[in-house]
């Protein structure tokens, strides 16, 4: 109950984030804000693990691509040719296909966003139990190359399959039908739900990620956090909670990566690339890794920038620009530095020399 | 019947026999020491006990249930905690979040029903809560609950441990050097503490280099001298046995 009244006021802001801009005949800038919600949901579920249970993951844009990939081609790739199988004949008597027609008046059979979405994210909880298993009984530098490695394989994987359209991605992904009224997608009618969507999404993601940290399992993942062998002590089944929450950040940014997906109507393989789970790990040390409300402040802030254009063709530059700067000089993220407190002491400091001239 | 039998255990780490043939028992409601100078396995034959890593030969047979290969965090929801030579607090944790992490065995809310907060979870939280302040209100450090556990005094960050493994109901606590690095006046308070908790019914088995510690609360001691068990008897006897004598003070 704490949990959701301390998100209410972010609730306040939201809503009035979209009065401003439309007072102002700016809502465009919600287009943005609804793709950094859904970033900001896999860098709060990223934050969990790095900065509570304390394992490193240079991995995560995989997960996000599993998710939006897996999604998208369910949705758009046409299962005319495979009608008559097994399989595609069990998937229709459970209701979870579509027929329509494709651009050219074609016939076209799809599988249903719903149901593409649950498979796309099961099947990225499954992948990472499947890497966590071995990957996670390596710790610090270690971990984190052996998740590069992951990052790696899917980013080839999704350039090299016809299945996953190879340098170009997939486009033309249909949108998500939530319940009659309510869809995720990139229509300009349909703007302003999809903001209360995605913002929706991130405020239930950070009420459970609150009340978890909050917990018996929090308390343990913390306890791993600051040392492993004691928390064995006090009966952690430390490499199972390390599992299940590297399979729950996993979770966050699969569907991160549906959501968005539906959002954009496409997904292209620069989501899967290095560089993206790169930008997540910075921007959850600029929160200050064990800092929830951080991690979800810059995740939106850093992402809406980026998204805007600010950071030009330097975009990724500024993402390793900030890690470097972060790790130098305010290892406990931006919000430890206090700068209200700081500035404070500066001016009374200042008010003190100039009396003590006077 | 003992609670905690060792049975003729060894341990080579390669060509070095840390602990050779040990056997020796523990018997419900005492204190027991094993003592010995740096080298003599005392602290790897904890090791094997808590399940840290196996032992070479032997057997550990605790509450009559022989520990095979178990893992420290099994052998702790069998009911044997343990605190460590170096103390390990857990950072950025309060002194009560830490006594509450020690409920960990003792309850059993997962990751679906904390994230949901399921109403079977609200009465858990409150009795973790609760029971984490009576224990540090035992250990009389009630008014250091909600200060960062790190930030404490030594002497206190050992009481804050021995509560955090207490909150585990342990029926045997394991204490790798408890007055390591305390001075003489907080060595004493640990003292009393141990013997206050043995006075709850609870065994417990410390290793320890402090003599007047050993000396003062044990029932039995074991001496180990270069992993080999050397004599077994009550603190009196042990002052006045020649071997250990010779051991502590060097022969004449």
């Amino acid at each position: 109950m704490k949990k959701l009244l301390s998100v209410l006021p972010l609730l306040a802001v939201v809503i009035g984030i979209h009065f401003l801009t439309s007072a102002t005949d700016t809502m465009y800038y919600l287009t943005q804000m609804t793709m950094s919600a859904y970033y900001a949901l896999l860098i709060i579920g990223l934050c969990v693990l790095m900065g509570y249970a304390g394992q490193i993951s240079l991995g995560h844009a995989g997960f996000f691509a599993i998710g939006g990939y897996l999604s998208a081609a369910l949705t758009t790739r046409n299962l005319i040719p495979f009608q008559d199988t097994a399989l595609v004949g069990l998937l229709d008597s459970a209701g979870m296909l579509l027929s329509g027609q494709d651009l050219y008046g074609e016939a076209l059979l799809v599988v249903s966003p719903w149901a593409a979405s649950l498979v796309a994210v099961s099947a990225a909880a499954v992948i990472a139990v499947i890497i966590g298993i071995p990957v996670l009984k390596l710790k610090g530098h270690y971990l984190a190359m052996a998740t590069l490695g992951f990052g790696i394989i899917i980013y080839r994987v999704v350039l090299a399959l016809e299945y996953f359209g190879e340098a170009d991605g997939i486009s033309e992904v249909p949108a998500f039908v939530l319940f009659s009224g309510l869809s995720v997608s990139g229509n300009f009618s349909d703007r302003v739900q999809n903001y209360y969507i995605a913002w929706g999404l991130l405020l239930l993601g950070m009420v459970l990620l609150l009340n978890l940290i909050d917990s018996r399992v929090g308390r343990a993942l913390r306890g791993i956090h600051g040392s492993d062998e004691a928390a064995d002590a006090m009966g952690v089944n430390t490499s199972r909670f390390k599992l299940q929450t590297f399979v729950l950040s996993a979770v966050f940014a699969a569907i991160a990566g549906v959501f968005l997906t539906h959002y954009n109507g496409g997904i292209g393989p620069s989501e899967a690339g290095v560089m993206k789970s790169v930008r997540y790990v910075a921007i959850v040390a600029v929160g200050g890794m064990a800092h929830l409300w951080g991690a979800l402040l810059m995740g939106v802030v850093l992402n809406f920038l980026s998204l805007r254009g600010v950071f030009g063709s330097y975009d990724d530059a500024v993402f390793g620009l900030i890690l470097i700067v972060i790790m130098l000089f305010a290892p406990n993220g931006i919000l430890s530095l206090n700068l209200r407190h700081r500035l404070k002491r500066y001016l009374r400091q200042r008010k003190e020399d100039r009396e003590g001239e006077a | 019947m003992a609670l905690l039998e060792i049975n003729s255990l060894s341990k080579r780490f390669g060509g070095l026999l840390a602990v050779n043939d040990v056997s020796f028992q523990v018997e419900p409601g005492q204190i027991k020491a094993v003592i010995g100078p740096n080298g003599a396995g005392k602290t790897t034959l904890f090791n094997m006990i808590s399940g840290t890593f196996p032992a070479t030969s032997g057997t550990v047979t605790f509450q009559g249930r022989e520990l095979k290969r178990q893992k420290p965090f099994q052998v702790a929801g069998l009911g044997m905690a343990r605190t460590f030579q170096n103390i390990k607090m857990f950072s950025g944790m309060t002194a009560l979040e830490n006594v509450m992490l020690g409920r960990h065995v003792q309850s059993s809310a997962g990751f679906m029903s904390s994230m949901f907060r399921m109403p079977w979870t609200w009465k858990e939280e409150r009795d973790i809560r609760d029971k984490s302040l009576e224990l540090l209100a035992l250990l009389e450090i009630e008014e250091h609950a909600h200060t960062d556990a790190e930030s404490l005094a030594f002497g206190q960050q050992r009481a804050v441990e021995l509560a955090r493994a207490l909150a585990l109901e342990p029926t045997l606590l394991l204490l790798d050097e408890p007055a390591a690095g305390l001075n003489i006046y907080e060595t004493a308070e640990v003292g009393r503490l141990i013997t206050k908790i043995r006075d709850l019914g609870i065994t417990v088995l410390l290793v320890e280099h402090d003599m007047s510690l050993v000396m003062d609360i044990s029932d039995e001691i074991v001496v180990l001298c270069f992993g080999e068990k050397i004599a077994e008897d009550t603190p009196t006897h042990i002052q006045r046995d020649p071997e250990v004598i010779k051991i502590y003070l060097g022969e004449e």
